[in-house]
């Protein structure tokens, strides 16, 4: 077997870059982090309501306009004044009090289908946000409290004003083992 | 007799015994109505398994546990379902959905099994008759008993103790239960013992009930069975706490995020035990309870037996009544106890003692006075915390300060407030704190569930509008391709 040559060198060389390159080429499709991380830190302070009180259409488009500079912070009554600090405390931005303008903070609630008015029109399926309400087409439909966020956007399509936002039932949070 | 040593810290505090102490256990007269609380204050309600105008006996089962840690509810006196309605009980919880059956005085019963030979049952079969029982600890934490024994035996705990020190001042319930049913407590011991699978069991009193551990050695004495001892704890508060007894009697200490059966221990109260062997003595379910019944504004002060779901003005009628001038109800002990709002709550599981105190009782000594840091909760807090650096991590609002300071570890049994110069109520804000803590992770597991909802829902409509609009596209292009054929 002769010994290396240039062109030998020179074929590893590109194989290698080749190799090293289609996998870096991969893993920057395949292994992406899922999005932008300031947006997820932002998402995880917001309550969640998905009430689009902020004007943005749920709280992830708040959070992403939020971190995009376009959105300020004191859009989110359900949040009230604990979400207010602590993306204030996140974005290091003075907290302020909450714009009136998208609404009052009010205590949680959830929303309640009047079984004897509601003529099952699925008008209000589509408009909630979190696929709480169970029902079809001329068929009974019921709020899942449990998965109800309060959001009060199934109110205005429905036709018959069927639906109160009420008190959620009291259940008391588990206790801890250790009591004395 | 083992040698315990004492654990630190806590308080040594006045019994206020003596009076239920002079009398025999009264036997209470059985309710017209009784009040039977679903909920034993753990926030799991049982669900009904009547409805209302049912004629239900003594021992019939009118509602039905929901999952691990629940307690199946026995009616305890003979009648008519009346109604199903939230009503006050005493406790944390302060309201728990109540079944109310009308007594009709026949007094007729289930069926009781005849006595079981125990010693012949396998240990899965006493546990489901445990758990049939509705038994819940009577020690005044309403803990499901079956759900405590099943783990424990899961996790093949070694050392069964049995709690009967009852350290809080007033409460002398266990101390008459141990002086004149010894033998039932020491048969529910080793019931459990065979269930758990045990190599020991012992019985722990405070060395002040001289009287109950004479009648415990004597049960002991009487049966021949090796592995039970007796432990005598030195009479501190709060001696009976589960961790704080653990630790006295075998040296073990619980870590604080861990129970029990993880160091392969378990704690039941004496008066769990006795209900326990009735299960096997005569196969009833759950239906009474003893109840210490005292305070200066009670007559004649006194332990009653008296059924679940009997009002507790019935406990203080049958004391003799009222006397003096009582200005506040309260449900368990001085120091670890809360108000009640009114005498027609019912008696439940968890209910140990009603203090009916006077004002000399309640010792009030004025304001609150700022934090001086003198120290003197720290000394005295039986968990080992700061109570005071606790405060001010509240008082910021500091959650993570409370967490590194251990504020899940607080027993919440009021030693810093008892010595606090400044009567500063520290126990109050620790479990509103923890409660603060318990409602903004209960929040929190919402958020998560509803922003994954969320995400679903708009998955949904995207997928849904693509395939609409697919559907358009093909319909025009089978348009075209029908205008052009």
């Amino acid at each position: 077997m002769s010994e290396w040559t240039l062109l030998d060198a020179l074929a590893l060389a590109a194989g290698l870059a080749a190799a090293l390159g289609a996998a870096l080429g991969w893993a920057a499709l395949r292994l992406r982090p899922d999005a932008d991380p300031l947006v997820e830190r932002i998402d995880a302070l917001l309550p969640q309501t998905q009430c689009g009180q902020c004007r943005y259409p749920g709280c992830r488009p708040y959070a992403e306009a939020i971190a995009r500079g376009e959105a300020d912070i004191d859009r989110c009554p359900p949040g009230g004044e604990a979400t207010l600090r602590a993306l204030a405390g996140l974005l290091g931005r003075e907290p302020r009090p909450l714009d009136p303008d998208y609404g009052v903070t009010k205590p949680r609630q959830v929303a309640v289908i009047d079984e004897e008015r509601c003529i099952g029109c699925a008008l209000c399926l589509p408009a909630c946000p979190v696929d709480a309400i169970v029902g079809a087409p001329r068929f009974m439909h019921t709020v899942i409290e449990r998965e109800c966020t309060g959001c009060e956007l199934c109110l205005p399509p429905c036709p018959v004003d069927c639906i109160a936002l009420v008190a959620p039932a009291q259940t008391p949070p588990v206790r801890d083992r250790r009591a004395a | 007799m083992a040698r315990p040593r004492r654990f630190p810290a806590g308080l040594e505090l006045p019994p206020f015994k003596s009076g239920p102490m002079g009398r025999p256990i009264l036997a209470a007269a059985a309710p017209s109505l009784a009040t039977l609380a679903l909920d034993q204050g753990n926030g799991i309600a049982a669900q009904p398994v009547v409805v209302v105008g049912d004629r239900v006996r003594v021992g019939s089962l009118v509602a039905r546990s929901e999952g691990d840690f629940g307690v199946d509810v026995h009616a305890t006196v003979a009648g008519t379902v009346r109604s199903l309605e939230v009503r006050p009980v005493p406790g944390a919880a302060a309201t728990s959905p109540c079944l109310v059956i009308e007594n009709d005085w026949t007094d007729d019963r289930e069926d009781a099994s005849t006595p079981l030979d125990w010693q012949a049952t396998t240990p899965a079969d006493l546990l489901a008759r445990i758990r049939s029982a509705g038994i819940a600890g009577l020690g005044g934490a309403a803990f499901a008993t079956h759900a405590k024994l099943e783990a424990a035996r899961d996790a093949k705990v070694s050392h069964l103790v049995l709690n009967g020190a009852e350290c809080e001042p007033w409460i002398c319930c266990d101390d008459a239960l141990m002086r004149e049913r010894a033998a039932d407590v020491v048969l529910g011991a080793r019931v459990m013992q065979r269930v758990v699978d045990a190599e020991r069991v012992t019985i722990a009193i405070e060395d002040d009930k001289p009287e109950a551990i004479t009648a415990v050695e004597a049960a002991l004495a009487a049966t021949d069975h090796h592995g039970l001892a007796l432990a005598v704890v030195p009479a501190v508060f709060p001696a009976g706490a589960e961790r704080q007894l653990l630790a006295s009697v075998t040296g073990i200490e619980v870590p604080g995020d861990a129970w029990p059966p993880a160091v392969g221990l378990l704690c039941q109260n004496v008066g769990t035990a006795a209900a326990v062997a009735r299960v096997v003595t005569s196969g009833e379910p759950l239906t009474r309870r003893i109840v210490t019944v005292t305070g200066s504004a009670i007559a004649a002060p006194a332990n009653v037996e008296a059924r679940l779901g009997t009002p507790i003005a019935d406990l203080i009628e049958a004391c003799g009544g009222y006397r003096g001038e009582p200005l506040r109800l309260i449900a368990g002990g001085s120091m670890t106890g809360r108000a009640l709002p009114s005498d027609d709550a019912p008696v439940t599981q968890a209910l140990n003692c009603v203090v009916v105190a006077t004002a000399a009782d309640l010792a009030v000594h004025g304001s609150e006075m700022p934090c001086i840091r003198c120290g003197d909760c720290a000394s005295v807090c039986p968990a080992g915390l700061l109570p005071q650096s606790l405060l001010r991590a509240v008082a910021s609002a500091d959650a993570q300060g409370l967490v590194r300071l251990g504020l899940a570890d607080c027993i919440e049994c009021g030693c810093c407030d008892y010595v606090c110069p400044s009567r500063i109520p520290l126990t109050a804000r620790f479990v509103a704190a923890r409660r603060e803590r318990r409602l903004r992770l209960d929040q929190e597991r919402r958020a998560a569930r509803a922003r994954e909802r969320y995400a679903g829902h708009e998955r949904r409509l995207a997928a849904g509008a693509e395939a609409e609009r697919r559907e358009f596209e093909e319909a025009r292009r089978r348009a075209r391709g029908d205008g052009q054929s």
